[in-house]
């Protein structure tokens, strides 16, 4: 038997498979496309707002802490930061659009916490601040860990407000903080105030006493609250057991 | 695109190719079948036995029930030094019977027992049957209806899975289901590479020829078809003829039977290497072989990227709630299984779709009617879970040439 071997089949399925695999390219690409467009609009939408509330912040000399009190900015950045993480997943970290929008992110949370810090300042000292300078896996096995334990304290201290920062970000203004911070390894780096910048890896309960004596009097007021309100749903609770 | 991204592309690439391939082959098939159940020859039916006392009885009674001239089948049961009760089982039921020749041996390996009952074989067609299956009553003339073209030098069967009971047998159901159409696509590439233990049928010079079976790393039937395509004898598919077969009912059974199937596959297609990209071997040369070695790299490949993966996330998810806390908004189950709109997973729906296609064309050729079948959803849950073991095992097997045992 002899046999036979049909060429022109195995041209037409490549042409085929060609095909297929252009189509699911592009619509893959249009996709992508929509993810960055919406979050550039979200980037932009955050960008007026900060623009604004400075505007604000310039014209009134007397400024109600009221009206920024309720900031819902930092709760944007966190949702940015997880979309843009969105993408790079299916775009890849080197990709030029997630760079961008990288980039982009940072200079909107220095501006965040410098206008925060100046709102801080003029409310008195309502917010904590802690910059978190991240590195690489591989360099900095420990800095997943850091950033749940930040997530931890923001959950806890809601007063609390953390920006990332990628160490070897080419931003100048995040290198400008990381000389300011006088950053440098090991790996993660938390500057909490303006003066206080812990190296290496901490454990939860260690960070958070750091935090308390940075700051005394917001942990205070935080932790005086919880216990309040703590007591009173033990209260609730034991009332209701007694009925 | 990383450097595993990218892998993950070209794997997929060439699965849609293989598959578009397969679906053009279908679509350009002539699917006329005149039944005119003319050819009846005289047939040898080998029995190899070991150990299968709970079904042998059920297997040799479907043959008895076969509709084919009974004086014109030789029954021989060749038990294989058997630890249980299979030989007097056998003996009980069917001393009195003149077309069943019932023969013990010492346990050598099924091959032997084959190549036992070769030397007995009186007729010009020689198929076997293993004593976990039983026939349907037409499928011996649908076998033998291939046969009236000269050039075929033996036939497969189409088999399903006996009365599955558990989520396993369902999914093995949807399986085979599945290989019916591989299996009828292959014989019109002229790709088959296994003549499967059961009912596969063979002309008696092909023995004569390319020699008996081989020990063959525990499967002989894939050896068989492999010899036969090297020595470029047809092969073809009776998909009418149905094989009831019983699938394992647990997973430590199927992962043992897997584990023989696939170092058998790996071993055997080492042994025939020499064949691949050899134009005068045809479509099994240039495409089957080289595809099934590629799709069998990568799963071992990905199976471990995969694994490095969810032991990844398992960590990270443990560690963050370790110190944040469990939270039910943290549980992304899109990011866990790497759902995120990219090609890659674009493609992937392709091949799903592809596969339900298969599924409905295998019942199509099997019971007339396309179906799709919902244990096809058994099948695409389970399998992606335990093929990864199997494979990984069974190529540790090849290379450390452990032997795996035969049933």
């Amino acid at each position: 038997m002899n046999k036979q071997i049909d060429w022109k089949k195995y041209l037409v399925t490549l042409l085929i498979t060609v095909f297929i695999f252009i189509t699911a390219f592009s619509f893959s690409n249009n996709l992508n496309n929509k993810r960055i467009v919406d979050v550039k609009r979200i980037q932009d939408s955050i960008a007026t707002d900060i623009l604004s509330s400075e505007t604000q912040f310039s014209l009134l000399s007397e400024l109600s802490c009221k009206e920024f009190g309720n900031s819902t900015l930092s709760n944007e950045l966190n949702t940015l930061a997880e979309r843009i993480q969105n993408s790079a997943n299916s775009l890849g970290n080197k990709n030029e659009e997630v760079q961008f929008l990288k980039k982009y992110y940072s200079l909107l949370e220095i501006k965040d916490y410098l206008l925060m810090r100046r709102i801080s300042e003029r409310c008195g000292e309502k917010f904590m601040f802690a910059l978190y300078f991240y590195d690489d896996e591989e360099n900095c096995p420990d800095c997943n860990k850091t950033g749940y334990t930040l997530t931890y304290l923001r959950n806890k201290y809601p007063q609390l407000r953390v920006y990332s920062f990628d160490k070897n970000s080419d931003v100048s203004a995040v290198k400008t903080l990381l000389s300011i911070f006088k950053v440098k390894a090991p790996f993660p780096v938390i500057a909490l105030g303006d003066q206080v910048v812990i190296s290496g890896y901490k454990e939860k309960e260690e960070l958070e006493e750091i935090l308390k004596k940075t700051y005394p009097k917001e942990t205070k007021k935080i932790l005086d609250e919880l216990a309040k309100k703590e007591s009173i749903e033990k209260n609730a609770s034991s009332t209701k057991e007694k009925k | 695109m990383d450097k595993i991204s990218l892998l993950g592309h070209i794997v997929v690439f060439f699965s849609l190719y293989f598959e578009i391939f397969f679906l053009i082959t279908y679509l350009s098939k002539d699917k006329k079948i005149d039944s005119t159940f003319e050819f009846t020859p005289p047939v040898s039916i080998l029995i190899p036995c070991f150990n299968e006392e709970k079904s042998v009885v059920a297997t040799i009674h479907s043959i008895l029930a076969l509709d084919y001239p009974k004086e014109k089948i030789q029954i021989i049961v060749i038990d294989d030094g058997s630890t249980d009760n299979t030989y007097s089982e056998v003996v009980q039921h069917f001393q009195n019977k003149s077309s069943i020749e019932i023969y013990r041996k010492e346990n050598g390996g099924k091959y032997t027992a084959l190549n036992f009952g070769l030397t007995k074989a009186k007729h010009e067609f020689i198929g076997s049957l293993d004593a976990d299956s039983f026939v349907d009553e037409k499928s011996l003339k649908f076998i033998m209806e291939k046969f009236l073209d000269p050039e075929v030098m033996a036939t497969i069967p189409s088999t399903i899975i006996h009365n599955p009971k558990n989520m396993l047998q369902k999914a093995q159901r949807a399986e085979y289901t599945f290989g019916t159409f591989i299996r009828y696509i292959l014989s019109s590439l002229d790709a088959i590479y296994v003549t499967p233990g059961p009912f596969s049928f063979f002309r008696k010079e092909v023995f004569e020829k390319i020699g008996i079976y081989k020990h063959a790393h525990n499967t002989e039937d894939m050896e068989m078809a492999m010899r036969l395509q090297k020595n470029n004898m047809r092969i073809a598919h009776a998909e009418k003829a149905i094989i009831y077969t019983i699938g394992p009912n647990t997973i430590k059974k199927l992962y043992k039977q897997r584990v023989r199937w696939a170092s058998g596959f790996m071993g055997n297609l080492n042994d025939y290497k020499s064949m691949f990209f050899q134009k005068k071997h045809g479509n099994l040369s240039m495409l089957v072989l080289p595809f099934i070695t590629l799709a069998t790299c990568s799963v071992i490949f990905f199976s471990f990227v995969t694994l490095f993966r969810l032991i990844k996330n398992i960590h990270d998810t443990i560690q963050r709630i370790s110190i944040v806390g469990f939270s039910f908004k943290d549980i992304n189950f899109f990011d866990w299984i790497y759902f995120n709109g990219g090609s890659l997973s674009i493609l992937s729906i392709f091949l799903l779709l592809y596969a339900i296609l298969a599924l409905s064309i295998g019942n199509k050729l099997l019971h007339g009617k396309t179906k799709f079948d919902l244990e096809f959803f058994y099948m695409i849950a389970l399998y992606p879970l335990m093929y990864p073991f199997w494979i990984i095992k069974a190529g540790y097997n090849v290379l450390l040439s452990k032997k795996a045992p035969w049933r």
